[in-house]
């Protein structure tokens, strides 16, 4: 059994974004996580909080901390994804033009979270919402 | 080099966190794109950029970032602003482009 974490995130709030990977990031500390390991799930959980605050209208960030692992699942309700593979791409972005001109939705997300995590898995489901699940291990 | 020394020898305005002009630089990173530099910059790094919103106090803060420098005479959001007063990390602004301001730091910071 881990230790388990949840976290809301609300959608269209940019003033809030980040605060759930902020917290994820203090816990991890505290436990003496190694600080590399850490530096590559901060960046991901980012990335997936920011896709909820900017696509979708509600989620929680639900974090896992095993002794060899940190498995975080963030679901949202929203829109979905109708072509994961193509949000895959690098430069593939459906935000609105509001969200670009802040300097998001430059189609880096789902990247950054792939590069930046050992296993990443992702569902999504049209007007229902996205699961998206994150696996980093720590050994 | 710590951030007062690029405040002083850039001539840069300190507009919020100035608790943080003790942090030491190890470099720096210019871009606009706020995933570009989640994913790119690293921590004790200064970040030029023309976004002024309290996103990148998030940005900063998650990647130990030593200061934020806004370019163009940019100043900081009231909520950005008072996030760098929390968190320490200081945004300075300089009335010069992100291409010239880069350079110079660039020449600071090889030395």
């Amino acid at each position: 059994m881990g230790m388990k974490f949840t976290f809301v995130i609300e959608g269209g709030n940019f003033s809030k974004a980040g605060t759930a990977s902020s917290e994820v990031k203090k816990i991890l500390k505290q436990l003496n996580v190694d600080p590399k390991i850490i530096k590559r799930t901060v960046v991901s959980l980012y990335e997936a909080e920011v896709n909820v605050v900017a696509h979708a209208f509600e989620g929680n960030m639900n974090v896992e901390i095993f002794p060899d692992k940190i498995v975080v699942r963030i679901e949202d309700k929203g829109p979905g994804i109708p072509d994961i593979d193509m949000a895959m791409q690098i430069g593939f972005s459906t935000a609105t033009p509001e969200v670009r001109e802040m300097g998001f939705g430059a189609g880096m997300g789902l990247p950054n979270i792939k590069k930046n995590s050992d296993r990443m898995n992702i569902s999504s489901t049209i007007n229902v919402g996205t699961q998206l699940e994150i696996v980093n291990y720590l050994k | 080099m710590k951030v007062q020394d690029i405040v002083e020898a850039l001539g840069l305005k300190v507009c919020s966190g100035s608790a943080g002009l003790n942090r030491e630089i190890e470099g720096g990173y210019t871009s606009d794109l706020l995933s570009d530099v989640m994913g790119n910059a690293d921590e004790n790094q200064v970040w030029v950029t023309l976004q002024t919103h309290k996103n990148i106090m998030a940005i900063a803060s998650l990647k130990e970032l030593a200061a934020i420098v806004l370019v163009k005479g940019y100043e900081p959001e009231a909520d950005a602003a008072k996030q760098s007063n929390v968190e320490g990390i200081p945004i300075l602004s300089s009335t010069e482009e992100a291409f010239e301001l880069s350079g110079k730091l660039f020449e600071l910071l090889k030395a």
